[in-house]
């Protein structure tokens, strides 16, 4: 078993809205290890985003509490200067839009530059400007000494979602958060850059955590899966596992949404009633309780729980144990009358 | 980007034809003409119209008015009928004056806007940002000659810290240290004045545009590389912030030129502005002319100052 | 006959510069694309962002400029049908938009979005007015109480569906529907495709479907076109383009989407490599000198592939 990189405990990241706190992230508890893709699924407002944020230290104006233990320290209770010296050197992240991400001011080389003086203020400017260009080479840009003198706006989205990589691992980071790293980029150029983390994955040995709400995406890249919902991790497992046999209604709804290449169905899954906005999420009982209301209200918890079904897989409430899908239940129902 | 610039600047000269047409046609319709003023009324009638016919004073409009552009290319307004002498020479001396104010009060703006604009921006929403916003506030609502006229009493006849009129102290030698100290003394007072009021607007689009980058991507992408909170500041926020208010200078001088008619009036500053006022009341129609003539181009030239000054700090706008 | 059918359609935009702004260059954004559409069938146009997909679909409907080529529409030629005929057919095409958070105007009522369409080709009375927009919401499934609120009141989902509900107002035949569901989270993706399919055979509409993601493409569409460069790369039924793709441009496309079973994810990973080593290898034979594919080659009844020119 590889080692423990990340230890995050009861993490809850709430921001106010008028006078009143709301929990965007609530009580997650996971771990991230040296050298696995851990991917964190889920859609707008599940909370993804804002974890990956409170890991890095990111929120501005957000309440932290938990803890977020990484080599002995517990990050919440760290520091500016602390954070500071850990972000861009020890984590590094990976951003969803990389044109809005980049200084539309500077040329690019000079803000992977930046990342490396950062941490490295004492090197000298020469040997940076190599170190930069080897990025270049490594995250695949073809002619390294122009796009180094580029501006975002010159470069392709594919070519500037490298750049934004190439800042990422400038240091050689341990733990690299991708938030939605190719949700902005065409299917050609999306496939380009998985790979392209894949590969760095094996040079810079970094646990990832990968922030998406695509599960091909998943499927590709991920050791482990956790899927969150309303703020909080439902089902956590390996890939395989979640993938062939998940529990959680969520997860299972989720799979049955997309479209997918090799098995083409009539019709697809649809999940009742909207995601809730934060100020109306369910704070008591199953949250997913109110989008499948066939469920009898004793199938849930009635202040649920991450119950371990079998090794490493984590399922939330008891819901899962009779979950099934109302147009199943219809054969079922027309079965017995025949 | 070279050809953006060159297109930019021949975007100007139909502006600085019609501008002289404009300006033309508003010389045409003033009562009086060129002889008007300097000619005994008593002279016979036939004497004056031969006089008309030599001077060109009867040709069609076109060909006064190519005329009246060669004679302003070469620097002649003509005469002014108050002051008995030509136009280009009494505005020579003033136009002097009037760039001094005027470069006074630039640098007094930006040196009060940008502090302001940045605590104003940096702690949005804190006390301090309210009474940076409140004085703003203040300043787009006070009239600007009211304000100059407080100013005067108070820093002028009251305290009598600054002189009340005039742009030296007579009797001084130009060229003496004691000459430029004069000087300055007489602008400071009509510089600041002005520079108070006009300076709000530079503020609150310093403020703004400092909260909007602040909220950018990009300025994450900073802080997740690692920089610190005033790095991130200095190098990203203020940085892009400050593009626009560069591109803003331009305009700022558009800005001076209404400002410059009302405080060389109030502070009694012998410059452009007080001249155009005095020339209006005294219906001296060649300086008037002139003199808008002048404004006119300071207006065209500023805001070619301004998309050229953006053309070169952009790259957005300079690579395509 | 077909519904609509697209005859060599070329949308070049022009390119100015210089110091006069002159027209240096043109942009062929679409360059020569041809294809017809059955009643009550979906069809999918495929490519990646600059391929032309957008442009095809918006100089259907007229907004952008067509440079060449014919557009017919039930037998008509749009560019020379009279302006009443046209605007008769305007009625018949109309357009679901991508983004469902700008395409409805905030400060209008969901009703008067709705309406906005039958106010400008029906004359109807305000009462009957209400009463076919209030059909108008059952059948998307809102109620009829929400024609009263805002768009900020509704969900992503619910946004498309006032969408789709102005679109099939004045009971069009064809639907361009540009990438309708890309900007929605994935639960509602569904919602809005299986509605789509439910009304188009409620309705027998027709759709151009545009799209990027070849998951939902493969899902909704009988035929596709694959567009890169403004051209057309390959042609044919969603079988044969997704069993069967000829063009390296396609069988690259359909390599690159992520396989949803993580067991086959080595195999993807090398096929990826073999099919990006072919591509690598065949560029030249499969593009000419400016990077455009070639013109269709029909390899058999329904399956077109810009094959290599010969010889």
């Amino acid at each position: 078993m590889s080692e423990v990189l990340l230890d995050i405990k009861n993490l809850k990241t709430s921001f106010r809205i008028k006078d009143h706190h709301y929990a965007a992230v609530d009580d997650v508890t996971l771990t991230v290890k040296k050298n696995e893709v851990l991917a964190i699924v889920g859609e707008s407002g599940s909370g993804k985003s804002a974890f990956a944020f409170s890991i890095m230290g990111l929120h501005t104006r957000a309440k932290i509490e938990g803890e977020i233990n990484y080599k002995g320290s517990n990050l919440v209770q760290a520091g500016p200067n602390q954070m500071k010296k850990l972000r861009g050197k020890e984590m590094g992240m990976i951003f969803q839009d990389a044109l809005s991400a980049l200084n539309p001011l500077m040329v690019v080389g000079a803000q992977i530059d930046e990342a490396i003086f950062l941490h490295n203020p004492k090197s000298s400017k020469n040997l940076r400007k190599l170190q930069v260009i080897n990025l270049l080479n490594q995250v695949g840009i073809p002619r390294p000494e122009k796009t180094y003198h580029q501006y975002p706006h010159e470069l392709s989205g594919g070519m500037r979602q490298r750049i934004v990589i190439a800042m990422a691992i400038s240091n050689q980071p341990e733990l690299l958060i991708a938030d939605e790293p190719t949700t902005a980029l065409d299917v050609t150029i999306q496939s380009q850059i998985l790979d392209l983390i894949k590969e760095l994955k094996e040079t810079i040995h970094a646990g990832i955590i990968l922030i998406t709400h695509d599960l091909g995406v998943v499927a590709e890249m991920a050791d482990r899966v956790a899927v969150m919902y309303a703020g909080q991790i439902v089902e956590i497992a390996d890939v395989y596992t979640l993938m062939e046999n998940p529990q959680h209604p969520y997860t299972r709804s989720l799979l049955n949404s997309i479209p997918t290449l090799n098995d083409v169905k009539e019709e697809l899954h649809v999940i009742q009633g909207v995601v809730p906005s934060l100020q109306n999420l369910p704070r008591t009982g199953c949250r997913f309780a109110s989008r499948i209301p066939w469920i009898e209200e004793s199938e849930h918890e009635a202040s649920p729980e991450l119950h371990e079904i079998s090794p490493g897989h984590y399922v939330r409430c008891t819901c899962y144990k009779d979950f099934y899908f109302p147009e199943q239940a219809e054969e079922e129902r027309n079965y017995v009358a025949n | 980007m070279w050809k953006l610039i060159v297109r930019r600047t021949l975007i100007t000269i139909p502006q600085i034809i019609v501008l002289s047409i404009l300006v033309f046609i508003l010389a045409q319709a003033m009562p009086g003409d060129a002889l008007t003023g300097l000619i005994d009324p008593n002279i016979d009638p036939a004497t004056i119209e031969a006089m008309r016919e030599r001077l060109g004073l009867n040709n069609p409009w076109y060909v006064q008015y190519i005329d009246w552009v060669k004679g302003v290319l070469q620097g002649d307004f003509g005469q002014s009928f108050r002051f008995k002498m030509p136009v280009s020479e009494l505005i020579g001396e003033r136009m002097i004056n009037t760039l001094w104010l005027s470069l006074a009060t630039l640098i007094l703006t930006y040196l009060i806007a940008i502090p302001l604009g940045i605590i104003s921006g940096r702690f949005n929403d804190t006390w301090l940002d309210r009474a940076i916003t409140g004085y703003t506030y203040i300043g787009f609502a006070a009239p600007l000659f009211i304000f100059a006229l407080v100013m005067l009493f108070i820093f002028g006849f009251q305290l009598g810290w600054f002189p009340t009129s005039g742009s030296v102290a007579p009797g001084t030698e130009p060229g003496t240290f004691a000459y430029f100290i004069s000087k300055l003394n007489h602008l400071l007072l009509p510089a600041l004045s002005m520079a108070l009021i006009t300076t709000v607007s530079t503020v609150q689009y310093l403020r703004s545009e400092i909260i909007d980058t602040k909220q950018k991507d990009f300025i994450v992408t900073a802080r997740a590389k690692g920089s610190s909170e005033s790095r991130v500041y200095n190098r990203h926020v203020l940085r892009n912030s400050l593009l626009p208010i560069a591109a803003f200078f331009g305009y700022e001088i558009t800005g001076l030129i209404g400002g410059t008619i009302f405080i060389e009036n109030i502070f009694g500053y012998p410059g452009m502005g007080e001249l155009f006022l005095s020339s209006i009341s005294l219906r001296d129609y060649s300086v008037m002319t002139a003199l808008v003539l002048l404004f006119g181009l300071a207006a065209i030239i500023g805001a070619l100052l301004s998309d050229i000054i953006l053309s070169l700090v952009d790259p957005r706008i300079r690579i395509k | 006959m077909s519904l609509i059918e697209v005859e060599n359609l070329k949308v070049h935009f022009p390119v100015r510069g210089g110091v006069f702004q002159t027209v240096k260059d043109h942009v062929r954004a679409v360059d020569g694309v041809s294809f017809s559409i059955e009643q009550g069938q979906t069809y999918g146009l495929v490519g990646e962002s600059g391929s032309g997909k957008t442009t095809t679909g918006r100089a259907i409907i007229g907004l952008n400029d067509i440079t060449s080529g014919k557009v017919m529409f039930e037998g008509r030629d749009l560019a020379s049908v009279s302006k009443k005929e046209y605007i008769d057919v305007r009625k018949d095409i109309q357009m679901i938009f991508q983004d469902p958070f700008s395409s409805l105007n905030p400060k209008k009522r969901v009703a008067d979005i709705v309406a906005e369409p039958l106010r400008n080709y029906e004359n109807l009375s305000p009462k009957e007015e209400r009463v076919r927009i209030q059909e108008l919401m059952e059948l998307v499934g809102l109620s009829p109480e929400s024609i009263y609120k805002y768009p900020h009141e509704f969900s992503g989902g619910q946004r498309q569906r006032i969408g789709i509900a102005r679109a099939i107002a004045l009971n069009p035949k064809l639907i361009i529907a540009d990438e309708p569901v890309s900007a929605l989270d994935v639960s509602v993706q569904a919602q809005v495709l299986n509605f789509m399919r439910e009304i188009q055979k409620e309705l027998n509409l027709t759709y151009l479907f545009i799209s990027h993601d070849l998951g939902i493409i493969r899902h909704m569409c009988d035929h596709i076109g694959i567009m890169y460069k403004g051209r057309y790369v390959e042609h044919g039924t969603s079988e044969e383009i997704f069993t069967n793709p000829q063009h390296i441009y396609t069988k690259r496309l359909i390599a690159a989407i992520p396989d949803s079973n993580p067991r086959n994810r080595e195999m993807h990973y090398e096929n990826r490599k073999l099919v990006k080593t072919e591509y690598d290898k065949l560029e030249k034979d499969f593009f000419d000198e400016e990077g455009l594919p070639f013109s269709l080659k029909s390899i058999s009844a329904t399956h077109q592939v810009a094959l290599p020119e010969r010889g």
